[in-house]
């Protein structure tokens, strides 16, 4: 019995994978479990494996398409039986209609099979009224990310205009002035195309605020130089990994999301540390970091970033974060703010340790300081709660035996 | 301004036309002795004398000709159809002599002849008598095609149509004719080929000719109340059809509906439709959406004819359907 | 009008010239359809010259006519010019309707040629009409109105001389009954063979005239005219003729309607040769006469001909032209 192989949902938010490279060609033999293809989804580069045996009697989609969650992309089955029909269920669905078809109207009883070259993309757009096409285009809108709200999901015009009022709402005054010269368009990847949509899921619904401190680092940068030398393979980073779970630990009013009507309160702590990639960044998760020794967290993190840089994460290792944390130090940033990646509850964005003139005892010296800001979502906490689980951090980093 | 009938005002421009142009004359059935089926020539007789209101025999073919062949030699004639359902049996003049002969002369015989009468249909008079044809006369190169709404429009129209050069079908609306409205006194022109913005609107814009104009007149208010912006446009002139206020009303609401009293196939809103998408495709955000009489021959039975002639609660439902309301 | 009796030598003699160049004119009709320079359908007359000429001769210049499709012989009788004839039957813009008729649709509004109309019977209604307007207008023309037998049987002809004779109109009705429309002949298609007998039901003057005599058809006509210009009141001519050729160029002779025998035998009474032996064995034409006519006439059709020839198809902007009185482009009021 034929079955349709489908583009899988690899990750939480994606809607459509690429397909990079067939690992199977059309007559090859497969059986459950091996890997057919990899497909770039909006977060990773992943293995996708075969559900089913059998052998691959049609590759529907080529490398390089873009296909919707659910759409056909191959097809397997026994080496002859005829697959017309599901090659005809993967034809892409009929134009809208304006009224149902009489159940008498003459179904062709044989339709001859098929070719479904690719696209899911492209039938979406056609899924657009003339005006929305023409809006989106001109607003630089993307329809496919739109679900439009017309019969059969039609983009239509309020839709646009929805988008586009989100869009303005979250850029609020950072019109940039238009660039002059030549203009290169860089087509947007998945991965970009997701950063962008999630942050302004973020930023315009959820009501950010920000609290600053300047730790002074002299006894992490000691504690931090001691292991190294003793070739101790950790990074600062880390170590604020694991000073911000048992922070978190202690201040749960942090660890949370909000969830309309309720918050929801973790008692386990998933820190999501942000790793830039080239074309974006993609935030590995720590599970149970305040249970977990620096030395683990450490040799945790270095193995998701290597695999993050190489797009090889599993979707379960990207998601389920409790608490973020981003770090530009660096970089050379002294100081940022960071957007909440939603549904969690606040960021930690870490700048740039630096030596600074402090005064000690009446004399200059030289200090360590590095400056971190909170951001938090309003609705689930408020200022001073913010301030005290920042406290609290500022305390173990400055004292790292507190840190545990 | 007085308040006169859609009847009284194109006796008025009949009146008006005959007393202006010694060319122009009235022949059809019962058009003078009876004083016309429906009183539309009331009184011309009397003053115009038998020699101008000519009563013909039944015999539509023989009397359009009859008209046709006097335009070819510089008279004026205005031809009543008792109704345009008769006017099937003078369609071989009407087609192929009166709209061609223009062109097929090469330019040396004008057809200067006004072809006026009842259309649609008015009250449980079944199949044959209740037909709107204008499609029919619209899909013919040669002949203009009039259909005007209200008492202005009817004598404006009239009389631009009797000073016109060429073939005009005059579609006036049996309904209609006791319909009441503001007419001037004395001369004035609605040229041929101008439409009429008979409502301003911003969220959707409604076609709608003859009888149909208040059928959406009426929808538009009902949907007014729901804080729904009706546009309607009347062309008056169904060909040549004046496309520019329809393309730019499309142009700003986005959605079109067009009523229409005649059958759907190949009807006028077909023709409209295909202009919207062929001038305005990109400022679409919903198919032209048309409201027409059923695809039946008429029904006599009451509820069944209710049911074959576009209402006001079709239009609204139209008009929430292109604007993707529930 | 001169009584036929009374007519003089040249007059005779013009009638005969007319009767030669609508032959001639239409056997180079003939010859320059086979040579594709006349497209579309094209119905000659050969055979029944003698009703249009001597129909005509009684007309004054004023006076209209309309016509069947079969309509060559009568434009160029009632006085168009042969190469403007022949320019339209070549679809060149120096023709009588600019290229847009064709061999069908003759008119001439500066010689009161209404038109060649291809609908059977359909300008009987029109005649009708032309004729209601002259008396509207208390104008002195009359009408003519020639179709072929076959459009008796239209109710178009019964509505138009009805209300000819009920409202007593200047048309003269002349039925061209050449016995065959098209393939069926008037005993297959008509109840009553004596067409001139329909005008009793609208109680209008008829005649029945042989109408291979140019001069028979010429007093018959007159008398008929002279009743519509003199008392308003139209008439019924039935002019008995043959057609010598099919019914169109695509129809060979006889085909399998009527049989070779019958056309030679009808062949016999032509109307040109009988008409030049009459006034042959009257000392008003002899052989030689006869043979500077044709020499003239020819001379004109070769100039027709040539002239057709030489003209230029109609330019491409003349497509929409003259749909309107107006300028015109496609459904709009706009130019295209």
């Amino acid at each position: 019995m034929a079955s349709r192989v489908v583009m899988p949902k690899l990750s939480d938010t994606m809607e459509e994978g690429k397909i990079l490279r067939w690992l199977k060609q059309e007559g090859d033999k497969v059986e459950t479990g091996q890997t057919l293809a990899e497909v770039e989804t909006d977060k990773a580069t992943v293995e996708m494996e075969a559900y089913t045996n059998g052998v691959i009697r049609k590759l529907v989609a080529s490398p390089g398409d873009t296909i919707k969650i659910g759409a056909t992309i191959a097809v397997i089955g026994s080496p002859d039986e005829d697959i017309s029909a599901l090659l005809e269920s993967a034809a892409p669905p009929p134009a809208a209609q304006a009224r149902p078809v009489p159940t008498a109207m003459p179904i062709r009883a044989t339709a001859p099979p098929q070719v479904v070259s690719h696209d899911a993309a492209t039938n979406r757009a056609l899924r657009a009224s003339p005006l929305a096409l023409r809006m989106a285009a001109e607003a630089g809108v993307d329809l496919n990310a739109l679900q439009g709200s017309g019969p059969q999901g039609r983009v239509i015009k309020r839709d646009i205009e929805a988008a586009i009022a989100k869009a303005s709402a979250s850029q609020a005054s950072a019109a940039p002035a238009q660039p002059v010269g030549d203009v290169q368009e860089i087509v947007l990847s998945s991965m970009r195309r997701t950063i962008a949509k999630r942050l302004v899921q973020s930023k315009a619904p959820v009501p950010h605020f920000y609290l600053t401190v300047d730790v002074a680092a002299d006894r992490l940068w000691d504690a931090y130089r001691a292991l190294r030398e003793e070739n101790y393979p950790i990074s600062l980073n880390d170590v604020i990994i694991k000073a911000s779970a048992s922070a978190l630990k202690r201040h749960p009013e942090v660890n949370a999301s909000f969830a309309g009507d309720h918050v929801k309160q973790y008692s386990r702590v998933h820190i999501g540390l942000a790793v830039a990639l080239e074309d974006g960044l993609i935030t590995p998760v720590i599970r149970d970091a305040d249970s977990k020794s620096l030395a683990d967290i450490a040799e945790e993190v270095r193995e998701l970033v290597d695999r993050a840089r190489n797009r090889r994460l599993q979707p379960h290792e990207y998601t389920g974060a409790t608490f973020s944390i981003s770090n530009l130090g660096m970089m050379g940033i002294e100081e940022f703010s960071a957007i909440i990646n939603p549904p969690e509850a606040a960021i930690l964005a870490v700048g740039a340790l630096r030596e600074v003139p402090v005064v000690e005892g009446g004399q200059v010296k030289i200090g360590r300081r590095m400056k971190m800001t909170l951001s938090v979502d309003h609705r689930v906490a408020d200022g001073a709660q913010g301030a005290r689980f920042l406290a609290t951090l500022k305390r173990m980093l400055e004292n790292p035996l507190l840190i545990g | 301004m007085p308040l006169i009938t859609y009847r009284d005002a194109l006796n008025q421009a009949l009146r008006e036309e005959m007393q202006r142009d010694p060319k122009v004359f009235l022949m059809g059935e019962e058009v003078g002795v009876y004083q016309g089926a429906y009183k539309v020539s009331r009184g011309l007789l009397q003053e115009f004398g038998d020699r101008r209101v000519i009563d013909t025999p039944i015999t539509e073919e023989g009397f359009t000709g009859v008209g046709v062949g006097a335009a070819m030699v510089g008279l004026r004639p205005v031809i009543e159809m008792m109704t345009w359902n008769f006017s099937m049996l003078a369609m071989d003049q009407i087609i192929n002599s009166a709209a061609k002969m223009l062109y097929m002369s090469g330019g040396q015989f004008r057809i200067p002849i006004v072809l006026r009468g009842p259309g649609g249909a008015a009250h449980q008079l079944a199949a044959q008598h209740s037909q709107s044809l204008e499609s029919w006369f619209a899909h013919v190169p040669g002949l203009k095609v009039v259909a005007p709404s209200t008492p202005y429009d009817a004598k404006g129209l009239l009389k631009a149509a009797i000073r016109d050069d060429d073939p005009v079908i005059f579609c006036e609306g049996e309904t209609l004719y006791g319909s009441k409205g503001e007419v001037p006194d004395g001369d004035y022109v609605v040229p041929i080929g101008v439409a009429d913005v008979k409502r301003e609107g911003t969220d959707v814009t409604i076609v709608a000719w003859s009888k149909m104009v208040s059928v959406a007149v009426k929808a538009a208010d009902t949907l007014a109340a729901e804080g729904i912006s009706c546009e309607i446009i009347d062309p008056r002139t169904l060909r040549p059809l004046d496309e520019a206020p329809i393309i730019a009303s499309v142009q700003k609401t986005n959605r079109c509906v067009v009523v229409e009293e005649g059958w759907e196939y190949s009807g006028i809103g077909a023709q409209l439709a295909y202009l919207i998408h062929r001038d305005a495709f990109s400022d679409l955000d919903a198919p032209v959406t048309r409201v027409t009489g059923a695809d039946v021959p008429m029904p006599y039975a009451k509820n069944l004819e209710h049911l074959a002639t576009p209402s006001a609660a079709r239009v609204v439902e139209a008009v929430k359907q292109v604007l993707y309301i529930d | 009008m001169d009584r036929p009796a009374t007519l003089s030598k040249e007059a005779h003699v013009e009638l005969l010239r007319k009767l030669l160049l609508g032959r001639r004119f239409e056997e180079r009709c003939a010859e320059m359809y086979a040579l594709q320079k006349i497209g579309g359908f094209c119905h000659l007359a050969i055979g029944q010259e003698a009703v249009s000429v001597g129909a005509m001769s009684t007309l004054e210049p004023d006076d209209y006519i309309f016509c069947s499709y079969r309509d060559h012989v009568h434009a160029i009788v009632k006085g168009s010019d042969p190469g403007r004839v022949m320019a339209e039957l070549f679809g060149r813009d120096t023709g009588l309707s600019h290229g847009k008729g064709g061999s069908m649709h003759l008119f001439d509004a500066d010689h009161g040629i209404l038109g060649g109309h291809a609908i059977v019977g359909a300008h009987i209604p029109l005649a009708t009409g032309v004729a209601f307007a002259t008396k509207y207008e208390s104008r002195p023309q009359v009408v003519l109105c020639f179709f072929g037998e076959a459009a008796v049987n239209i109710g178009a002809f019964h509505e138009s001389l009805n209300m000819a004779a009920l409202w007593k109109l200047p048309c003269v009705y002349i039925v061209e009954n050449n016995r065959y429309g098209m393939g069926t002949s008037i005993e297959r298609a008509s109840a009553i063979y004596d067409v001139a007998q329909r005008a009793c039901a609208y109680d209008m003057a008829s005649e029945t005239v042989d109408g291979m005599d140019v001069l028979a058809v010429r007093e018959s006509v007159g008398r008929a005219v002279a009743l519509a210009r003199r008392e308003s009141k139209p008439t019924l001519i039935e002019a008995r003729c043959y057609r010598f050729m099919g019914h169109s160029m695509s129809d060979p002779v006889h085909g399998h309607y009527r049989t070779k025998e019958e056309v030679e035998e009808q062949k016999l009474k032509d109307p040109v040769r009988r008409y030049f032996q009459q006034l042959s064995s009257q000392g008003i034409i002899d052989q030689a006469g006869l043979e500077q006519l044709n020499a003239e006439v020819r001379t004109i059709v070769d100039a027709a001909v040539e002239f057709a020839d030489a003209s230029p198809e109609p330019p491409a902007s003349a497509l929409y032209e003259d749909v309107y009185s107006e300028p015109y482009g496609p459904y709009t009021r706009s130019q295209p």
